[in-house]
């Protein structure tokens, strides 16, 4: 069971290639450029868009759970929560799929990945979640205090409302950076899309066009977030 | 489980494999202390031209930032080990063409570049958050660009741009652990990956491996604070570093032990906390 695994991440040794074949060829092909293509953006939506998405879902209400876990959990095991956030957040997530990969072998890559992923940032997340919730006004607190709210719509009905607001921008960023880091799910195999266009380029000996294409298609995603994001984040700065 | 009672076995071959692994270690050292470097100059040098008012200087350094910021390390880390390699392979006249072909060099490089352009928006943010008092003085005391950066501006944006600087550290760390898939580095994840074959079990040497991660971050968290605080103090605004050191404060009777420990607290939200200042916004 253990070994059924096979290891995609250990790539072609790139001393095979032949030399004398490229030299022949043109350092860009737009024929080849536009065949590729295709296959590429499919990967990108299939896979890259995929895990972005549901990763970000998962990182988002896992984070949220945490910080208020971190912040109504007894001392000791509050603290416990905290560092294996720490622990999480500061070991490279690159390690922490191969753990997940090896330790739970019958499952899918894809739904590692996805986990993993969400787990990862989820402790991200949390910090800002805290943040959030630190910065909702005492008052606040003693208002539901005053009213005699129960703890649960205290928290349902004041606190996480007024939090959430402001940590939608960076949420924003942490979801960007996920998808900029899913390329790392190459090493335990998944079919994304850095890993497809290596595939693609491999058989013909050229991967100029394919790893331009695939970092134009994060640039073209990532950098209009960013700017809505940026937009979003100075309006509602002005709100306040 | 029996898996639990076979761990004691597989530290044992980690153990006896510690030779490589220390390597492997020292490698992963390595690609993080001169992709640290390598970020850190160009985060100044992008961060000081995309600040500055002069718009020829303002607007290439924007590009440069967004588009390796945008670019992912991956994407970039293969660009230059497959593709660069390619316009030497066409014209082998050409001179540099061993550092090319060095992936150990091409990892340092993709670092440097990816988390440099992270860096030089911390760098950018934090230079104007520096008060506008400050900038001003400056011009009414008539001082040149190199002196009121490096006597005024600078020193004061330094400590405001530690915090993510370190954090940015820490992903570069993280990030390192890619150099795994490269040809012919053997980084410390690449070296346990190699523990794999003995004993076919991953993830206890997984486990092992997040454990000394964990600490090299926390190390680089150490030593990006205590920077952090000899900043500080530099500017009159903290305790010395041998206040917060010696066990007995005496010259600062009761804020010296409570601003070591708020710093420690707001720093052990590790890499990627939320935005404390202002210079941080843009850090991703």
């Amino acid at each position: 069971m253990m070994t059924s695994r096979i290891n995609a991440a250990e790539i072609d040794d790139p001393s095979m290639v032949d030399e004398e074949e490229i030299r022949q060829s043109p350092f860009w092909d737009w024929d080849f450029a536009f065949d590729a293509f295709p296959d590429i953006f499919m990967a990108f939506l299939e896979v890259t868009i995929l895990v972005t998405v549901i990763g970000t879902l998962v990182a988002a209400v896992l984070g949220l759970i945490i910080a208020i876990l971190i912040m109504v959990l007894p001392r000791p095991l509050a603290w416990c929560v905290r560092w294996l956030a720490n622990f999480i957040r500061m070991t490279p997530i690159v390690v922490q799929l191969i753990f997940v990969f090896w330790a739970f072998v019958w499952m899918d890559a894809l739904t590692i990945g996805i986990i993993v992923f969400g787990i990862h940032y989820a402790t991200y997340m949390s910090e800002v979640y805290r943040a959030g919730i630190e910065s909702v006004p005492k008052g606040q607190w003693e208002a539901t205090t005053a009213l005699s709210m129960s703890a649960g719509r205290t928290w349902r009905k004041v606190v996480i409302p007024q939090a959430l607001r402001s940590t939608v921008p960076s949420l924003g960023n942490y979801a960007i950076s996920m998808f900029k880091d899913t390329p790392f799910l190459l090493v335990i195999g998944v079919a994304e899309m850095v890993t497809v266009a290596g595939e693609i380029g491999a058989p013909v000996f050229r991967s100029t066009e394919v790893y331009t294409i695939a970092g134009l298609l994060f640039l073209a995603a990532s950098y209009p977030t960013a700017v809505l994001i940026n937009r979003l984040e100075k309006r509602l700065a002005y709100a306040h | 489980m029996e898996f639990f009672e076979d761990w004691p076995q597989y530290f044992e071959v980690a153990i006896n494999w510690s030779d490589r692994l220390l390597a492997g270690l020292w490698t992963t050292v390595q690609l993080t202390l001169f992709g640290g470097i390598l970020a850190f100059l160009i985060a100044v040098t992008l961060g000081l031209l995309a600040g500055s008012p002069n718009r020829w200087m303002r607007i290439p350094a924007r590009i440069l930032i967004e588009f390796f910021r945008g670019i992912s390390l991956v994407v970039l880390l293969f660009w230059l080990m497959f593709v660069l390699p390619q316009i030497w392979m066409r014209n082998p006249d050409l001179p540099l063409r061993d550092l090319v072909y060095n992936t150990f060099l091409l990892g340092v490089i993709a670092l440097g570049l990816n988390y440099g352009a992270y860096g030089a928006e911390a760098v950018r943010a934090s230079l104007t958050t520096v008060a506008s008092g400050q900038w001003e003085a400056t011009t009414a005391l008539s001082m040149s660009w190199p002196h009121k950066m490096r006597r005024v501006i600078f020193p004061q944006a330094w400590a405001l741009m530690l915090p993510s600087l370190s954090n940015l550290w820490i992903h570069l760390l993280k990030g390192s652990a890619i150099a795994y898939i490269m040809p012919f580095v053997s980084d410390f994840t690449a070296e346990l990956n190699q523990l794999r074959r003995p004993t076919d079990i991953w993830f206890s040497h997984a486990f092992i491996g997040l454990v000394v991660y964990f600490i090299l971050a926390l190390i680089l968290t150490l030593f990006m604070q205590t920077l952090e605080a000899r900043a500080k103090h530099k500017l009159g605004r903290g305790p010395s570093l041998k206040e917060i050191l010696s066990p007995a404060p005496k010259a600062i009777p009761s804020e010296a032990p409570a601003t070591a420990r708020n710093t420690e607290s707001t720093n052990m939200a590790g890499p990627g906390a939320p935005a404390k200042s202002p210079s941080e916004g843009g850090a991703r």
